[in-house]
């Protein structure tokens, strides 16, 4: 049996993963364990971000908005429990809790609500309007985070004790890691399913052609509503593994440089390629603890090396390697 | 209250005029070239950075004007030549992270050549001063000197691309990419004249507004989404829509942040107004933003869908 | 047999004495030394290691990182100072959302905080913390002199405005609390926002004796000038953020003859200052800020515990800590209970000295002022 040589990347590609921070463990180099969670946790926000900037073709510069609502329902969640109050007394009693799963199922609730709305309004228009206006949104949800005095406004929330995983020391650096790959393995495993399911060729059908989707009786705006929301929900999911990680979580995690730094993730690793993110995030986040240490302007050797990629590197990093054009 | 009315009109007037400087170059970038560009808002700063040492160094800020404009569209014609022309057959992803990166490098230049220090840039001495304005309040003659300055950029704009050769150019361009290079015209030139044309107007605008506010690295972002604001509810790539979305931002921002903490305050106690009023101005222009798409989802004056 | 106990005591003493000057120090200081906000860390990391560098003690180590004022590169750089540089001391953060996401784990972890800036409210009162410090204020202090000044001025009416953030929020609430006239009106402003038309024609409605104003950085700035262009001439009132010497320069004449607050100024009369503000000077070719001046301060405290006590020997590490027994650029220092500073603060006039615009003490505002949150923390 041949390997397909973006099959091949990606093995190495996770493999990497997996293996740096195991190598960082036998080297007790434990902020290296860190930075790959980083790494991991970032990969599975632009993998929700792909699956419509890649697949379906929407440009949405207001991800951020959900990788924050993510991180908000850890935060809120952890902090009511951690002070014992209750969320809310009326009409029945609801506690915040510690519990991972139970947060991520909040995360993924409350993000598939806001998307569902968000979407609905903003999928009506389509190019660069579907980027402005998802930029909208994302600010207004910024700015009501940032002056909502309840949960620590622009200082934001601290969890005080990461939150827990049944069987798992959550506070341990490697078995955390553990668990961000394994959800980030996840939500690639999830995506690849699903576009080559009937759903994800619709969505791609109506990303390279809306009209005949219509004519052959699909309806491009509720396959692309739906894809939206799941898009939104994985990208949440990460923003609670963030919050979790950094045992915080502020406005900060809503900023459009949040925004465009997850797009840069997935442009970065090649747009509608499965480990596309993981790739373009691996690659900022070396870039940035390699050249962060080395001078005070790093952020400008950056540029100039991104910018290198874009221009001589078509198809992101995974479409270089993998030496095939993907779609025009 | 109804001179406080009137001042504050005057004043969504002048941000909206200042918005339409940068919003007018980014929208004509688009409609030309179809190019998003994100580092619109670092020409802004370096116009102003451009500004500010030239008229620190020879104690003239018309010199740092001509310097803003220049330094500016040196700049954008430079960027145009070395790196956009590249993008102009890639799609919008690419033309992102590009000017995503070319963000980072001339914020951190700027800071490398300048410092990390924010720069001193002043009025010109015989505008300072306020004029005594009908209905019997003062304003700062500089503001009153920025509208008519917008006004007749917006002006001179207009007649460039309404009455001009390179305006027909421009337009054709707009029109039909593909037609205005069968017809001979020289397209690269072209373009790096409009581009370098954009980047002057960002100049302007980033060397008027650092006289009133901070010359310092990082200015151009807040500015840049505002822009961006302004050329989507007005459609992209319509002049006209740039000037009144500009104007409707202006004025949508500076009257909601005058006008909704005391709405609030009719009913509510004045501590939870003040808050509430100003978290809600603080959304506002988005909140008008996502309404025009609602209605309108290729703006008030767009034309493609 | 009793003298024989007593050699081997004093031997043993000697011996804990020796090891407490051999242990090395390692600190880590996590500042913004990248993007808008990069001039305050900046400074506090130049007056930091000034100080260390005067000092020259081998046993003191310092690591520096850039935290690009983002709260979750903080995060992540303490876990990597605490878990991979095994640093004892950390120090160096500005802002106060950085703060709250860095220090309350930093000091659960058992690492000594010392602050040069940012100090919450949340930390002085039912979250202060033994291994915590702030050498520069507690964040309200600032505002509490300037409502003080102004109520000792003789100002009767006041317009107020701040940023609608957390920050924002106690400046308003500290200034309130030691002003004892009318509040002519209260504006929150949008956080970065540049563009003031608005609020001053308000502030020249409202009928106003006096404006008190926290706008931080690139706010404060653009506020002043436009302030000045404007024609309106009710008297402003604020803390020194704003008329730092960091950004006098970018404020220009605007500023001239503003009367703000401050713990420290270049001109407050003693030979550490005197010394300070000429070295630095020396050093970098540019006047300190109140941020090089905290930075300075730290190190300092720093430094003299070091000379006392052993850093793994918590307990006395953090006595010398609480002793500040070192010579502060401030004149004398002395921490409250809740490890924050009781001091003078002082009321300052933005002057020009030849061609350079600077600040001149005109008077003290709060004499020996401790914070309003310190009774709330139980230490």
């Amino acid at each position: 049996m041949t390997m397909n040589r973006e099959t091949f990347i990606n093995c190495i590609l996770g493999l990497a993963l997996v293996i740096v921070p195991l190598i960082a463990l036998g080297m007790d180099e434990p902020f290296i364990i860190t930075l790959a969670t980083k790494v991991a946790i970032f990969a599975m926000a632009g993998v929700g971000l792909n699956l419509v900037l890649g697949y379906g073709g929407l440009v949405s510069f207001g991800h951020a908005a959900f990788f924050g609502i993510g991180g908000y329902a850890a935060g809120i969640l952890a902090s009511h429990a951690l002070n014992y109050e209750p969320i809310m007394t009326w009409p029945f009693e609801i506690e915040g809790t510690t519990q991972m799963i139970i947060i991520w199922i909040v995360a993924l609730l409350a993000s598939a609500i806001i998307a569902l709305a968000i979407g609905a309004i903003t999928l009506r228009t389509s190019g660069v309007y579907f980027i402005m206006i998802t930029l909208a949104f994302a600010q207004m949800i910024y700015y009501f985070a940032i002056s909502w005095p309840a949960y620590g406004g622009e200082d934001g929330l601290s969890i005080y004790v990461r939150n827990g995983f049944p069987g798992l020391n959550t506070l341990d650096p490697i078995s955390y890691f553990a668990l961000c790959a394994v959800m980030l393995g996840l939500a690639i495993a999830f995506s690849a399913v699903l576009i080559r399911s009937r759903f994800g060729l619709a969505l791609q059908g109506a990303r390279q052609n809306s009209q005949r989707m219509t004519a052959v009786g699909i309806a491009p705006f509720r396959i692309r509503l739906v894809a939206f929301v799941i898009s939104a929900m994985i990208t949440a999911l990460a923003g609670a593994l963030y919050a979790d990680l950094n045992r915080f979580v502020s406005p900060s995690m809503m900023s459009w440089h949040m925004s465009g730094e997850i797009m840069v993730f997935v442009i970065l690793g090649g747009v509608g390629r499965l480990f596309g993110p993981l790739a373009g995030a691996g690659l900022y986040i070396i870039l940035e603890h390699l050249l962060g240490g080395v001078w005070e302007f790093w952020q400008l050797p950056l540029g100039v090396l991104l910018l290198i990629v874009v221009l001589f590197a078509r198809g992101g990093l995974v479409g270089v390697l993998a030496g095939e054009r993907k779609h025009v | 209250m109804f001179t406080l009315f009137l001042e504050q009109l005057l004043n969504g007037l002048q941000s909206g005029v200042m918005l339409f400087l940068m919003a007018s170059g980014l929208t004509l970038v688009f409609g030309v070239m179809g190019l998003i560009n994100l580092a619109h808002g670092s020409l802004y700063m370096v116009g102003a950075f451009a500004c500010a040492a030239v008229a620190a160094w020879t104690g003239s800020f018309w010199l740092g004007l001509m310097a803003s404009l220049m330094a500016a569209a040196i700049a954008g014609a430079l960027v145009e030549i070395l790196i956009i022309r590249r993008l102009y057959n890639r799609d919008h992803l690419d033309q992102v992270l590009a000017t995503f990166a070319l963000i980072l490098i001339f914020s951190e230049g700027t800071r490398w050549i300048f410092g990390s220090f924010p720069l001193f840039l002043s009025v010109p001495e015989f505008l300072t001063g306020t004029v005594v304005m009908p209905g019997d309040f003062q304003y700062p003659l500089f503001r009153l000197a920025i509208i008519i300055a917008g006004f007749a950029v917006a002006a001179g704009l207009f007649l460039l691309i309404g009455k001009t050769r390179l305006g027909i150019r421009i337009r054709a361009g707009e029109a039909d990419r593909g037609m205005i290079a069968a017809l001979g015209v020289d397209i690269d030139r072209l373009y790096t004249i409009v581009f370098a044309l954009g980047a002057a107007l960002a100049g302007l605008a980033g060397a008027f507004v650092g006289t009133t506010q901070s010359v310092q690295v990082g200015m151009g972002e807040p500015v840049l989404i505002l822009a961006f604001v302004v050329i989507v509810i007005g459609g992209i790539g319509s002049i006209k829509g740039a000037l009144i979305g500009s104007l409707l931002v202006g004025f949508t921002d500076t009257m909601g942040r005058f006008l909704l903490p005391h709405a609030f305050a009719t009913f509510l106690d004045p501590a939870s107004a003040t808050a509430i009023g100003s978290a809600l101005a603080s959304m506002l222009i988005y909140i008008v933003m996502a309404l025009v798409l609602f209605l309108r989802p290729s703006g008030l004056f767009g034309t493609e869908a | 047999m009793k003298g024989i106990k007593t050699t081997i005591a004093a031997v043993a003493a000697l011996l804990v004495a020796g090891a407490a000057q051999a242990d090395p120090v390692k600190v880590g200081m996590i500042t913004t030394l990248s993007g808008g906000g990069a001039s305050l860390g900046i400074d506090a990391r130049d007056g930091f290691m000034l100080a260390v560098k005067q000092a020259n003690n081998p046993d003191l180590e310092v690591v520096i990182e850039d935290d690009q004022r983002k709260p979750d590169v903080a995060v992540q750089l303490a876990d990597k100072m605490i878990q991979q540089e095994k640093v004892d001391v950390l120090t160096g953060i500005i802002w106060s959302n950085l703060a709250m996401a860095v220090v309350p784990s930093a000091v659960a972890q058992e690492k000594f905080y010392l602050s040069v800036n940012a100090a919450p409210s949340q930390l002085a009162g039912k979250g202060c913390n033994a291994n915590y410090f702030s050498v520069s204020y507690q964040n309200d202090n600032l505002h509490e002199a300037a409502g003080g000044y102004a109520s000792s001025a003789g100002y009767e009416n006041a317009f107020i405005l701040a940023p609608n953030y957390p920050a924002g929020k106690d400046s308003l609430a500290g200034f309130k609390r030691f002003f004892f006239g009318d509040i002519a009106g209260e504006v929150y402003t949008k956080l970065g926002q540049t563009d003031y038309a608005a609020e001053i024609a308000e502030i020249r409605a409202s009928g106003a004796d006096s404006v008190f104003f926290f706008l931080p950085g690139g706010m404060g700035i653009a506020f002043m000038k436009q302030y000045a262009q404007s024609g309106v001439d009710i008297p402003l009132i604020g803390p020194a953020f704003s008329m730092d010497q960091g950004i006098l320069g970018a404020v220009g004449d605007a500023a001239l003859g503003v009367k703000n607050t401050s713990n420290w100024s270049k001109d407050i009369d003693n030979a550490t200052n005197k010394a300070f503000v000429e070295s630095f000077v020396a050093e970098y070719d540019r006047l300190p800020s109140l941020y090089a001046s905290y930075g300075f301060d730290t190190a300092n405290l720093l430094l003299s515990a070091m000379g006392k006590a052993n850093v793994n020997d918590k307990e006395a590490f953090r006595d010398a800590l609480r002793a500040a027994d070192f010579n502060s650029v401030r004149g004398k220092f002395v921490f409250g209970p809740n490890q924050h500073p009781i001091q003078d603060i002082y009321v300052r006039e933005v002057v020009k000295e030849g061609d350079v615009l600077t600040n001149k003490i005109v008077g003290v505002a709060l004499k020996d002022h401790a914070d309003a949150y310190a009774s709330e923390c139980s230490m």
